[in-house]
Protein backbone atom coordinates (compact mmCIF):
# COMPACT_ATOMS: atom_id res chain seq x y z
CA UNK A 1 0.00 0.00 0.00
CA UNK A 2 2.14 2.84 -1.45
CA UNK A 3 -0.36 5.10 -3.17
CA UNK A 4 0.87 8.54 -2.57
CA UNK A 5 -0.60 10.31 0.67
CA UNK A 6 -3.28 12.86 -0.49
CA UNK A 7 -1.52 15.31 2.00
CA UNK A 8 2.39 15.12 3.60
CA UNK A 9 3.75 17.51 5.91
CA UNK A 10 7.93 17.57 5.81
CA UNK A 11 9.58 19.28 8.61
CA UNK A 12 6.64 21.82 8.88
CA UNK A 13 7.64 24.93 11.36
CA UNK A 14 5.38 28.07 11.98
CA UNK A 15 6.91 30.77 14.21
CA UNK A 16 4.41 33.85 15.25
CA UNK A 17 5.75 36.91 14.60
CA UNK A 18 6.51 37.78 18.41
CA UNK A 19 8.15 34.14 18.17
CA UNK A 20 5.13 31.68 19.67
CA UNK A 21 5.93 28.25 17.91
CA UNK A 22 2.36 26.92 16.70
CA UNK A 23 3.98 24.10 15.06
CA UNK A 24 6.97 22.15 15.74
CA UNK A 25 8.78 19.66 12.63
CA UNK A 26 5.44 18.21 12.24
CA UNK A 27 6.04 15.17 9.79
CA UNK A 28 3.53 12.83 8.71
CA UNK A 29 1.47 11.66 5.71
CA UNK A 30 -2.18 11.44 5.30
CA UNK A 31 -3.32 8.47 2.55
CA UNK A 32 -6.23 9.49 0.57
CA UNK A 33 -9.77 8.53 1.96
CA UNK A 34 -8.49 8.20 6.01
CA UNK A 35 -10.57 9.77 8.46
CA UNK A 36 -8.08 11.38 10.59
CA UNK A 37 -8.89 13.14 14.20
CA UNK A 38 -6.45 15.48 15.77
CA UNK A 39 -6.41 15.89 19.64
CA UNK A 40 -5.20 18.20 22.11
CA UNK A 41 -5.51 20.79 24.42
CA UNK A 42 -6.61 24.22 23.78
CA UNK A 43 -3.38 25.60 22.34
CA UNK A 44 -1.47 22.99 21.20
CA UNK A 45 -1.60 24.11 17.16
CA UNK A 46 -4.74 22.04 16.44
CA UNK A 47 -6.63 24.98 14.16
CA UNK A 48 -2.96 26.40 12.94
CA UNK A 49 -2.21 22.55 11.61
CA UNK A 50 -5.43 22.44 10.10
CA UNK A 51 -4.89 25.80 8.38
CA UNK A 52 -1.92 25.22 6.87
CA UNK A 53 -3.68 22.95 4.93
CA UNK A 54 -5.53 24.95 3.29
CA UNK A 55 -2.91 28.15 3.36
CA UNK A 56 -5.24 29.91 5.40
CA UNK A 57 -1.86 30.58 7.66
CA UNK A 58 1.28 30.18 6.07
CA UNK A 59 4.26 27.79 7.88
CA UNK A 60 7.92 29.54 7.97
CA UNK A 61 9.75 26.60 7.08
CA UNK A 62 9.25 22.88 5.17
CA UNK A 63 6.93 22.05 2.72
CA UNK A 64 3.45 20.96 2.54
CA UNK A 65 2.32 18.65 -0.61
CA UNK A 66 -1.33 17.90 -1.42
CA UNK A 67 -1.73 15.27 -3.81
CA UNK A 68 1.98 15.24 -4.12
CA UNK A 69 2.21 18.95 -5.20
CA UNK A 70 4.12 21.58 -3.33
CA UNK A 71 1.72 24.49 -2.31
CA UNK A 72 3.67 26.96 -0.92
CA UNK A 73 4.14 28.71 -4.19
CA UNK A 74 0.26 28.95 -5.12
CA UNK A 75 -0.70 32.38 -5.78
CA UNK A 76 -4.28 34.44 -6.58
CA UNK A 77 -6.09 31.56 -8.90
CA UNK A 78 -4.14 28.92 -8.12
CA UNK A 79 -4.39 29.15 -4.47
CA UNK A 80 -8.21 29.66 -5.20
CA UNK A 81 -7.96 26.31 -7.05
CA UNK A 82 -6.58 24.51 -4.07
CA UNK A 83 -8.92 25.65 -1.99
CA UNK A 84 -11.60 24.61 -3.74
CA UNK A 85 -10.99 21.10 -3.73
CA UNK A 86 -10.40 21.14 0.80
CA UNK A 87 -13.73 22.02 2.10
CA UNK A 88 -13.42 23.86 5.49
CA UNK A 89 -16.15 23.12 8.19
CA UNK A 90 -15.84 25.78 11.59
CA UNK A 91 -16.76 25.72 15.37
CA UNK A 92 -19.11 28.38 14.77
CA UNK A 93 -20.43 27.47 11.55
CA UNK A 94 -19.89 30.82 9.73
CA UNK A 95 -22.70 31.02 7.89
CA UNK A 96 -23.96 34.34 6.69
CA UNK A 97 -27.01 34.53 9.12
CA UNK A 98 -28.93 36.72 7.71
CA UNK A 99 -28.85 35.49 4.49
CA UNK A 100 -31.28 32.26 3.34
CA UNK A 101 -30.04 28.37 3.13
CA UNK A 102 -29.58 28.47 -0.20
CA UNK A 103 -27.81 31.64 -0.89
CA UNK A 104 -25.54 29.74 2.18
CA UNK A 105 -25.25 26.58 0.33
CA UNK A 106 -24.41 28.19 -2.86
CA UNK A 107 -21.96 30.47 -1.92
CA UNK A 108 -19.93 26.67 -1.47
CA UNK A 109 -20.28 26.95 -4.96
CA UNK A 110 -18.82 30.63 -6.20
CA UNK A 111 -15.51 29.23 -7.35
CA UNK A 112 -16.56 27.66 -10.49
CA UNK A 113 -18.07 31.09 -11.88
CA UNK A 114 -16.44 34.18 -13.06
CA UNK A 115 -16.77 37.04 -10.40
CA UNK A 116 -19.45 38.65 -12.09
CA UNK A 117 -21.92 35.55 -12.38
CA UNK A 118 -21.56 34.79 -8.88
CA UNK A 119 -22.23 38.33 -7.80
CA UNK A 120 -25.34 38.51 -10.02
CA UNK A 121 -26.31 35.34 -8.90
CA UNK A 122 -26.09 33.53 -12.20
CA UNK A 123 -25.85 29.76 -10.46
CA UNK A 124 -26.84 27.13 -13.25
CA UNK A 125 -29.87 24.90 -13.30
CA UNK A 126 -27.81 21.95 -12.50
CA UNK A 127 -25.92 23.34 -9.78
CA UNK A 128 -29.35 24.64 -8.10
CA UNK A 129 -30.13 21.43 -7.83
CA UNK A 130 -26.64 20.34 -6.61
CA UNK A 131 -27.66 22.80 -3.85
CA UNK A 132 -30.79 20.63 -3.37
CA UNK A 133 -29.05 17.76 -2.74
CA UNK A 134 -26.18 18.78 -0.91
CA UNK A 135 -28.95 19.70 1.84
CA UNK A 136 -30.52 16.12 1.05
CA UNK A 137 -27.67 14.93 2.52
CA UNK A 138 -27.30 16.40 5.32
CA UNK A 139 -31.60 15.87 5.63
CA UNK A 140 -32.16 19.46 5.61
CA UNK A 141 -34.11 20.18 2.30
CA UNK A 142 -36.83 21.40 3.97
CA UNK A 143 -35.36 24.87 5.01
CA UNK A 144 -33.65 25.40 1.28
CA UNK A 145 -35.57 28.73 1.82
CA UNK A 146 -35.37 29.73 5.84
CA UNK A 147 -33.03 32.36 6.50
CA UNK A 148 -29.62 30.21 8.26
CA UNK A 149 -30.47 32.49 11.44
CA UNK A 150 -33.60 30.68 12.22
CA UNK A 151 -31.87 27.44 12.56
CA UNK A 152 -30.32 25.79 15.78
CA UNK A 153 -27.07 24.86 16.27
CA UNK A 154 -26.89 21.32 14.97
CA UNK A 155 -28.66 22.69 11.97
CA UNK A 156 -26.70 25.03 11.11
CA UNK A 157 -23.15 23.23 10.86
CA UNK A 158 -25.18 20.73 9.13
CA UNK A 159 -26.03 23.53 6.54
CA UNK A 160 -22.15 24.23 6.80
CA UNK A 161 -21.09 20.73 5.16
CA UNK A 162 -23.68 21.40 2.93
CA UNK A 163 -22.43 24.18 1.73
CA UNK A 164 -19.02 22.60 1.65
CA UNK A 165 -20.51 19.82 -0.76
CA UNK A 166 -21.17 22.40 -3.33
CA UNK A 167 -17.08 22.53 -3.48
CA UNK A 168 -16.76 19.03 -4.82
CA UNK A 169 -13.78 18.96 -2.06
CA UNK A 170 -11.43 15.81 -1.63
CA UNK A 171 -10.80 16.63 1.18
CA UNK A 172 -12.53 18.19 4.15
CA UNK A 173 -11.06 19.92 7.40
CA UNK A 174 -13.67 20.39 10.56
CA UNK A 175 -12.05 22.46 12.93
CA UNK A 176 -14.01 21.45 16.48
CA UNK A 177 -16.99 21.16 14.43
CA UNK A 178 -18.74 20.04 17.28
CA UNK A 179 -17.48 22.14 20.39
CA UNK A 180 -20.86 24.60 20.29
CA UNK A 181 -23.15 21.40 20.19
CA UNK A 182 -25.07 19.25 22.66
CA UNK A 183 -24.34 16.04 22.91
CA UNK A 184 -26.97 14.19 20.47
CA UNK A 185 -26.46 16.93 17.80
CA UNK A 186 -22.73 16.22 18.02
CA UNK A 187 -23.07 12.73 17.05
CA UNK A 188 -25.65 13.83 13.67
CA UNK A 189 -22.66 16.12 12.46
CA UNK A 190 -20.03 13.36 13.35
CA UNK A 191 -21.80 10.43 11.07
CA UNK A 192 -22.58 12.86 8.41
CA UNK A 193 -18.90 13.44 8.68
CA UNK A 194 -18.00 9.58 8.74
CA UNK A 195 -20.39 8.97 5.77
CA UNK A 196 -19.09 11.59 3.88
CA UNK A 197 -15.68 9.94 4.20
CA UNK A 198 -17.15 6.51 3.91
CA UNK A 199 -19.43 6.83 0.66
CA UNK A 200 -17.62 9.81 -0.94
CA UNK A 201 -13.69 8.93 -0.06
CA UNK A 202 -13.22 12.38 0.89
CA UNK A 203 -10.56 12.59 3.52
CA UNK A 204 -11.58 14.37 6.65
CA UNK A 205 -9.57 15.97 9.35
CA UNK A 206 -10.99 16.73 12.09
CA UNK A 207 -9.84 18.87 15.37
CA UNK A 208 -11.41 17.37 18.89
CA UNK A 209 -11.28 17.80 22.53
CA UNK A 210 -13.21 14.53 23.34
CA UNK A 211 -10.79 11.61 23.54
CA UNK A 212 -13.91 9.30 23.14
CA UNK A 213 -15.14 10.95 19.91
CA UNK A 214 -11.71 10.46 18.81
CA UNK A 215 -11.71 6.58 19.53
CA UNK A 216 -15.39 6.21 18.08
CA UNK A 217 -14.84 7.95 14.60
CA UNK A 218 -11.21 8.44 13.76
CA UNK A 219 -9.15 5.78 11.67
CA UNK A 220 -5.87 7.05 12.75
CA UNK A 221 -5.00 9.63 16.01
CA UNK A 222 -2.71 12.65 15.95
CA UNK A 223 -1.90 13.87 19.18
CA UNK A 224 -0.40 17.31 19.33
CA UNK A 225 1.08 18.69 22.32
CA UNK A 226 3.03 22.52 22.24
CA UNK A 227 2.59 22.12 18.10
CA UNK A 228 4.97 18.82 18.10
CA UNK A 229 3.17 15.52 17.20
CA UNK A 230 3.56 13.63 20.19
CA UNK A 231 1.02 10.75 19.62
CA UNK A 232 0.26 8.90 16.16
CA UNK A 233 -1.45 5.56 16.04
CA UNK A 234 -3.83 3.68 13.60
CA UNK A 235 -6.77 3.13 15.24
CA UNK A 236 -6.66 -0.26 16.13
CA UNK A 237 -3.42 0.36 18.10
CA UNK A 238 -4.41 3.40 20.25
CA UNK A 239 -5.20 2.78 23.99
CA UNK A 240 -6.29 4.92 26.40
CA UNK A 241 -2.75 4.78 28.70
CA UNK A 242 -0.92 6.39 25.72
CA UNK A 243 -4.17 8.50 24.28
CA UNK A 244 -3.58 10.56 28.06
CA UNK A 245 -0.18 11.36 27.70
CA UNK A 246 -1.39 13.69 24.64
CA UNK A 247 -3.45 15.61 28.13
CA UNK A 248 -0.17 15.56 30.19
CA UNK A 249 0.70 19.53 30.62
CA UNK A 250 4.20 18.55 30.77
CA UNK B 1 -10.40 30.81 51.27
CA UNK B 2 -10.08 34.35 50.95
CA UNK B 3 -11.54 35.92 54.43
CA UNK B 4 -10.68 38.98 53.20
CA UNK B 5 -11.25 41.59 50.33
CA UNK B 6 -8.44 43.07 49.38
CA UNK B 7 -7.58 46.73 50.32
CA UNK B 8 -8.49 49.52 47.84
CA UNK B 9 -5.94 52.16 47.47
CA UNK B 10 -6.63 55.86 48.80
CA UNK B 11 -7.44 56.74 44.94
CA UNK B 12 -10.04 54.70 44.55
CA UNK B 13 -11.05 55.00 48.05
CA UNK B 14 -11.79 58.56 47.81
CA UNK B 15 -12.75 58.45 43.71
CA UNK B 16 -9.65 60.80 43.20
CA UNK B 17 -10.24 60.36 39.44
CA UNK B 18 -13.90 61.07 38.68
CA UNK B 19 -13.90 63.83 40.82
CA UNK B 20 -10.43 65.55 38.85
CA UNK B 21 -12.25 64.82 35.88
CA UNK B 22 -15.47 66.79 36.58
CA UNK B 23 -13.43 69.54 37.67
CA UNK B 24 -11.51 69.76 34.86
CA UNK B 25 -14.80 69.87 32.63
CA UNK B 26 -16.16 72.51 34.64
CA UNK B 27 -12.98 74.71 34.66
CA UNK B 28 -12.41 74.27 30.47
CA UNK B 29 -16.38 75.07 29.69
CA UNK B 30 -16.06 78.15 32.13
CA UNK B 31 -12.71 79.32 30.75
CA UNK B 32 -13.71 78.66 27.18
CA UNK B 33 -17.31 80.71 27.79
CA UNK B 34 -15.04 83.36 29.55
CA UNK B 35 -12.48 83.69 26.42
CA UNK B 36 -15.46 83.51 23.59
CA UNK B 37 -16.87 86.37 25.21
CA UNK B 38 -20.33 84.27 25.68
CA UNK B 39 -23.19 85.96 27.56
CA UNK B 40 -25.24 83.40 29.58
CA UNK B 41 -26.64 86.95 30.80
CA UNK B 42 -28.33 87.71 27.30
CA UNK B 43 -30.24 84.93 26.36
CA UNK B 44 -32.66 85.48 29.47
CA UNK B 45 -32.49 89.32 29.06
CA UNK B 46 -32.94 89.19 25.34
CA UNK B 47 -35.69 86.55 25.92
CA UNK B 48 -38.72 88.84 24.58
CA UNK B 49 -37.67 88.97 21.28
CA UNK B 50 -37.74 85.58 20.55
CA UNK B 51 -41.17 85.13 21.99
CA UNK B 52 -42.15 88.17 20.22
CA UNK B 53 -41.45 86.38 17.05
CA UNK B 54 -42.40 83.36 17.99
CA UNK B 55 -46.17 85.31 18.36
CA UNK B 56 -45.99 86.64 14.76
CA UNK B 57 -45.12 82.47 13.59
CA UNK B 58 -47.87 81.35 15.75
CA UNK B 59 -51.11 82.36 12.70
CA UNK B 60 -49.38 80.21 9.84
CA UNK B 61 -50.72 81.60 6.15
CA UNK B 62 -52.39 78.47 5.32
CA UNK B 63 -53.32 79.74 1.77
CA UNK B 64 -49.51 79.55 1.24
CA UNK B 65 -49.36 76.41 1.42
CA UNK B 66 -50.24 75.39 -2.34
CA UNK B 67 -47.37 77.58 -3.20
CA UNK B 68 -44.63 75.68 -1.29
CA UNK B 69 -45.90 72.15 -2.60
CA UNK B 70 -43.82 72.54 -5.76
CA UNK B 71 -40.75 73.56 -3.85
CA UNK B 72 -40.89 71.12 -0.99
CA UNK B 73 -41.43 68.27 -3.91
CA UNK B 74 -38.37 69.36 -5.34
CA UNK B 75 -36.62 69.87 -2.07
CA UNK B 76 -37.54 65.78 -1.19
CA UNK B 77 -36.07 64.86 -5.00
CA UNK B 78 -33.15 66.48 -4.61
CA UNK B 79 -32.08 64.73 -1.18
CA UNK B 80 -33.35 61.24 -2.57
CA UNK B 81 -31.13 62.46 -5.57
CA UNK B 82 -27.96 63.81 -3.72
CA UNK B 83 -28.38 60.96 -1.11
CA UNK B 84 -28.36 58.01 -3.36
CA UNK B 85 -25.72 59.35 -5.32
CA UNK B 86 -23.44 59.84 -2.22
CA UNK B 87 -24.18 56.88 -0.24
CA UNK B 88 -23.73 54.35 -3.64
CA UNK B 89 -20.12 56.06 -3.79
CA UNK B 90 -19.62 55.67 -0.32
CA UNK B 91 -19.77 51.86 -0.68
CA UNK B 92 -16.35 51.21 -2.23
CA UNK B 93 -14.99 53.71 -0.31
CA UNK B 94 -16.05 52.78 3.05
CA UNK B 95 -15.26 49.42 2.25
CA UNK B 96 -11.71 50.25 1.28
CA UNK B 97 -11.35 52.22 4.59
CA UNK B 98 -11.91 48.94 6.83
CA UNK B 99 -9.41 47.96 9.01
CA UNK B 100 -10.61 44.16 8.89
CA UNK B 101 -10.90 44.01 5.09
CA UNK B 102 -8.31 46.48 3.83
CA UNK B 103 -4.63 45.34 6.24
CA UNK B 104 -2.67 48.01 3.65
CA UNK B 105 -2.26 50.75 6.01
CA UNK B 106 -1.26 53.07 3.47
CA UNK B 107 -4.00 52.32 1.10
CA UNK B 108 -6.58 52.60 4.03
CA UNK B 109 -4.94 55.60 5.37
CA UNK B 110 -4.87 56.95 1.95
CA UNK B 111 -8.98 56.52 1.74
CA UNK B 112 -9.58 58.35 5.19
CA UNK B 113 -7.67 61.03 4.20
CA UNK B 114 -9.67 61.57 1.57
CA UNK B 115 -13.00 60.68 3.22
CA UNK B 116 -11.91 63.45 6.38
CA UNK B 117 -11.13 66.28 4.01
CA UNK B 118 -14.54 65.51 2.25
CA UNK B 119 -16.19 65.56 5.85
CA UNK B 120 -14.58 69.17 6.68
CA UNK B 121 -15.82 71.22 3.88
CA UNK B 122 -18.76 72.56 5.15
CA UNK B 123 -22.17 72.01 3.21
CA UNK B 124 -22.24 75.87 2.75
CA UNK B 125 -19.47 76.31 1.21
CA UNK B 126 -20.01 73.48 -1.32
CA UNK B 127 -23.57 74.98 -2.03
CA UNK B 128 -21.39 78.37 -2.90
CA UNK B 129 -19.17 76.73 -4.93
CA UNK B 130 -21.13 74.50 -6.90
CA UNK B 131 -23.73 77.34 -7.67
CA UNK B 132 -20.58 79.08 -8.77
CA UNK B 133 -19.94 76.40 -10.82
CA UNK B 134 -23.55 75.13 -11.79
CA UNK B 135 -25.41 78.31 -11.68
CA UNK B 136 -28.61 79.07 -9.38
CA UNK B 137 -30.73 76.29 -9.57
CA UNK B 138 -31.27 72.37 -8.02
CA UNK B 139 -28.38 70.86 -10.02
CA UNK B 140 -26.09 72.77 -7.73
CA UNK B 141 -28.07 71.54 -4.36
CA UNK B 142 -27.99 67.83 -5.44
CA UNK B 143 -23.84 67.81 -6.30
CA UNK B 144 -23.93 69.55 -2.61
CA UNK B 145 -26.09 67.08 -0.81
CA UNK B 146 -24.20 63.98 -2.63
CA UNK B 147 -20.61 65.16 -1.56
CA UNK B 148 -21.77 65.76 1.59
CA UNK B 149 -23.94 62.16 2.17
CA UNK B 150 -20.73 61.08 1.05
CA UNK B 151 -18.27 61.95 3.70
CA UNK B 152 -21.00 60.88 6.30
CA UNK B 153 -22.53 58.11 4.87
CA UNK B 154 -18.80 56.77 3.71
CA UNK B 155 -18.08 57.22 7.97
CA UNK B 156 -20.59 55.79 9.54
CA UNK B 157 -20.55 52.71 6.70
CA UNK B 158 -16.84 51.74 7.65
CA UNK B 159 -17.66 51.86 10.96
CA UNK B 160 -20.46 49.42 10.06
CA UNK B 161 -18.06 47.30 8.61
CA UNK B 162 -15.50 47.06 10.82
CA UNK B 163 -17.68 45.38 13.97
CA UNK B 164 -19.11 42.52 11.56
CA UNK B 165 -18.46 38.84 11.73
CA UNK B 166 -15.51 37.65 9.95
CA UNK B 167 -16.57 34.19 10.03
CA UNK B 168 -18.20 33.71 6.96
CA UNK B 169 -15.21 36.08 5.23
CA UNK B 170 -13.14 33.31 6.71
CA UNK B 171 -15.66 30.00 5.32
CA UNK B 172 -15.72 31.95 1.89
CA UNK B 173 -12.15 32.11 1.48
CA UNK B 174 -11.31 28.85 2.19
CA UNK B 175 -14.02 28.06 -0.09
CA UNK B 176 -12.11 29.66 -2.94
CA UNK B 177 -13.90 32.51 -3.52
CA UNK B 178 -12.22 35.78 -4.49
CA UNK B 179 -12.27 39.11 -2.96
CA UNK B 180 -15.28 40.78 -4.31
CA UNK B 181 -17.33 37.75 -4.25
CA UNK B 182 -16.34 37.11 -0.59
CA UNK B 183 -17.97 41.29 -0.18
CA UNK B 184 -20.99 40.48 -1.83
CA UNK B 185 -21.75 37.09 -0.47
CA UNK B 186 -20.16 37.53 3.38
CA UNK B 187 -19.67 41.52 3.89
CA UNK B 188 -22.85 43.23 2.23
CA UNK B 189 -25.32 40.98 3.50
CA UNK B 190 -24.36 41.56 7.15
CA UNK B 191 -24.32 45.69 6.87
CA UNK B 192 -27.06 45.58 4.37
CA UNK B 193 -29.76 47.18 7.17
CA UNK B 194 -27.59 49.44 8.78
CA UNK B 195 -26.99 50.89 5.64
CA UNK B 196 -30.63 51.37 4.57
CA UNK B 197 -30.81 52.99 8.41
CA UNK B 198 -27.87 55.05 7.83
CA UNK B 199 -29.00 56.05 4.21
CA UNK B 200 -32.42 56.73 5.99
CA UNK B 201 -30.98 58.82 8.59
CA UNK B 202 -28.94 61.34 6.13
CA UNK B 203 -31.78 61.66 4.05
CA UNK B 204 -33.72 63.05 7.08
CA UNK B 205 -30.60 65.25 7.28
CA UNK B 206 -30.64 66.05 4.26
CA UNK B 207 -34.48 67.04 4.01
CA UNK B 208 -33.28 69.77 6.47
CA UNK B 209 -29.91 70.61 5.12
CA UNK B 210 -31.81 71.60 1.63
CA UNK B 211 -33.75 73.97 2.94
CA UNK B 212 -30.69 75.96 4.53
CA UNK B 213 -28.88 75.55 0.86
CA UNK B 214 -31.50 77.23 -0.63
CA UNK B 215 -30.65 80.30 0.82
CA UNK B 216 -27.77 80.05 -1.45
CA UNK B 217 -29.32 79.67 -4.25
CA UNK B 218 -29.39 75.65 -4.67
CA UNK B 219 -33.10 74.85 -5.43
CA UNK B 220 -35.90 73.57 -3.32
CA UNK B 221 -38.18 74.99 -0.09
CA UNK B 222 -35.37 76.62 0.97
CA UNK B 223 -35.25 79.85 -1.97
CA UNK B 224 -39.22 80.25 -0.57
CA UNK B 225 -37.91 80.29 3.08
CA UNK B 226 -35.02 82.93 2.49
CA UNK B 227 -37.96 85.36 0.43
CA UNK B 228 -40.42 85.54 3.30
CA UNK B 229 -37.91 85.77 6.04
CA UNK B 230 -36.70 88.51 4.26
CA UNK B 231 -40.58 90.03 3.64
CA UNK B 232 -40.89 89.50 7.51
CA UNK B 233 -43.79 87.48 6.38
CA UNK B 234 -43.36 85.16 9.84
CA UNK B 235 -46.85 83.40 9.23
CA UNK B 236 -45.49 81.95 6.16
CA UNK B 237 -42.19 81.14 7.33
CA UNK B 238 -44.65 79.10 9.88
CA UNK B 239 -46.15 77.52 7.12
CA UNK B 240 -42.41 76.48 5.82
CA UNK B 241 -41.40 75.40 8.94
CA UNK B 242 -44.49 73.15 9.92
CA UNK B 243 -44.31 71.74 5.79
CA UNK B 244 -40.81 70.57 6.53
CA UNK B 245 -41.45 69.41 9.92
CA UNK B 246 -44.38 66.88 8.44
CA UNK B 247 -41.61 65.51 5.48
CA UNK B 248 -38.84 64.95 8.50
CA UNK B 249 -41.93 62.88 10.34
CA UNK B 250 -42.88 60.83 7.66
CA UNK B 251 -39.04 59.90 6.53
CA UNK B 252 -38.47 59.14 10.17
CA UNK B 253 -41.81 56.93 10.55
CA UNK B 254 -40.52 55.49 7.19
CA UNK B 255 -37.50 54.27 8.12
CA UNK B 256 -38.43 53.23 11.88
CA UNK B 257 -40.77 51.03 9.65
CA UNK B 258 -38.33 50.30 7.30
CA UNK B 259 -34.94 49.26 10.53
CA UNK B 260 -37.77 47.11 12.03
CA UNK B 261 -39.29 45.10 9.00
CA UNK B 262 -35.62 44.50 7.71
CA UNK B 263 -33.86 43.54 11.41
Amino acid sequence: MEATPIISFKHVNKIYENGTVGLKDINFDIPRGEFLVVVGLSGAGKSTLLRTINRMHEITSGEIRIEDEPIDQYKGRALRLLRRKIGMIFQNFNLVKRSSVAKNVLSGRVSYYPTWKSILGLFSAVDRQKAVQSLQRVSLAEKFYARADELSGGQQQRVAIARTLMQDPKIILADEPIASLDPLTTKTVMDILKRLNQEDGITVIVNLHSVALAREYADRIVGLRAGEVVYDQQIADVTETDLNRVYQTV
Amino acid sequence: MITQIPRRPWTQRWHVKPIAWTILIVVLLVTSSHMTGVDVAMFFTNFGQFTDLLMRMSQPAWDYLPVIIRPLYETIQMAILGTTIGAALAIPFSVLAASNLVHNRWLRGGIRLVLDLVRTLPDLLLAAIFVAIFGIGSTAGVVTLAIFSFGMVSKLFYEVIETIDMGPLEALESAGANQLTIIWYAVLPQILNQFVSYFLYTLEINVRASTVLGYLGAGGIGVFLQRSLNEFNYSQTAVIILATLVVVMVIDGVSNHLRRVLL
